[in-house]
């Protein structure tokens, strides 16, 4: 019985171990979501705006993009380390 | 042709976010030794396969961005709002699920993984801002030096 017990905490553990990861990685893939469509709209407006210049704000775009989405691979890492 | 067709044009051709990326994969493959070596130094032969996998992650997931906004950006200006968004959820999806694949995998130290991954990406990142070109004259990459 004490080991069903012992098997049951451990279990529990490890459940909210990966249910607060996954808690992690969704919280941490908000803040990049909402950054990357902020970004790209006003991308988007300044390529509508001025279309020779779309050269130069897709450089800036992709580049942004890829900064922005660093943040959520942190938030990756972060569920990878303590979570499943 | 006016001004904006001939750019246009010319970016459909040779995407500046394909050839930001392929500099950048072509920047990791020259560092990608030192960093496996560094990463098998704490963490042994599973330190140096999981940074390798890593890289090959990080890789992927700069080419991948790069084919998803050029080839919207072919289509429609208004589709890479789309392209951009559900890539970023598609390739999050798809670093899980190579995770997920070799999680359980005897040779995978997650530390290792973790670290290679946000060293790598922000890295390259900082690195290829030396070589990118914010210029109407030049957008994309600075030209060679003759």
């Amino acid at each position: 019985m004490e080991a069903f017990t012992i098997l049951a905490q451990e279990a529990d553990k490890a459940a909210a171990a990966a249910s607060s990861a996954g808690f992690a990685y969704g919280l941490a893939a908000i803040g990049p979501g909402i950054g990357i469509g902020y970004l790209v709209g006003k991308s988007v407006e300044a390529m509508a705006r001025q279309p020779e210049a779309a050269g130069m704000v897709r450089t800036t775009m992709f580049l942004g993009i890829a900064f922005t989405e660093a943040l959520a691979l942190i938030g990756f890492v972060v569920f990878i380390l303590i979570g499943l | 042709m006016t001004t904006s067709d001939m750019s246009t044009s010319e970016l459909d051709d040779n995407p500046i976010e394909v050839r930001i990326s392929l500099d950048m994969v072509k920047r990791g493959i020259y560092v990608a030794p030192l960093i496996i070596a560094v990463a098998a130094m704490p963490w042994g032969g599973p330190g140096a396969l999981s940074a390798a996998f890593a890289l090959g992650l990080v890789f992927v997931n700069f080419l991948l961005a790069a084919a998803l906004v050029s080839g919207a950006a072919k289509i429609s200006t208004a589709l890479v709002m789309a392209a951009t968004l559900f890539g970023y959820l598609i390739r999050l999806g798809l670093i899980l699920v190579a995770f997920l694949l070799v999680r359980d995998a005897s040779w995978i130290s997650r530390p290792a993984l973790g670290a290679t991954i946000i060293v790598s990406h922000i890295g390259l990142l900082v690195w290829e801002l030396k070589y990118v070109a914010i210029s109407l004259a030049h957008a994309g990459l600075k030209p060679a030096r003759p």
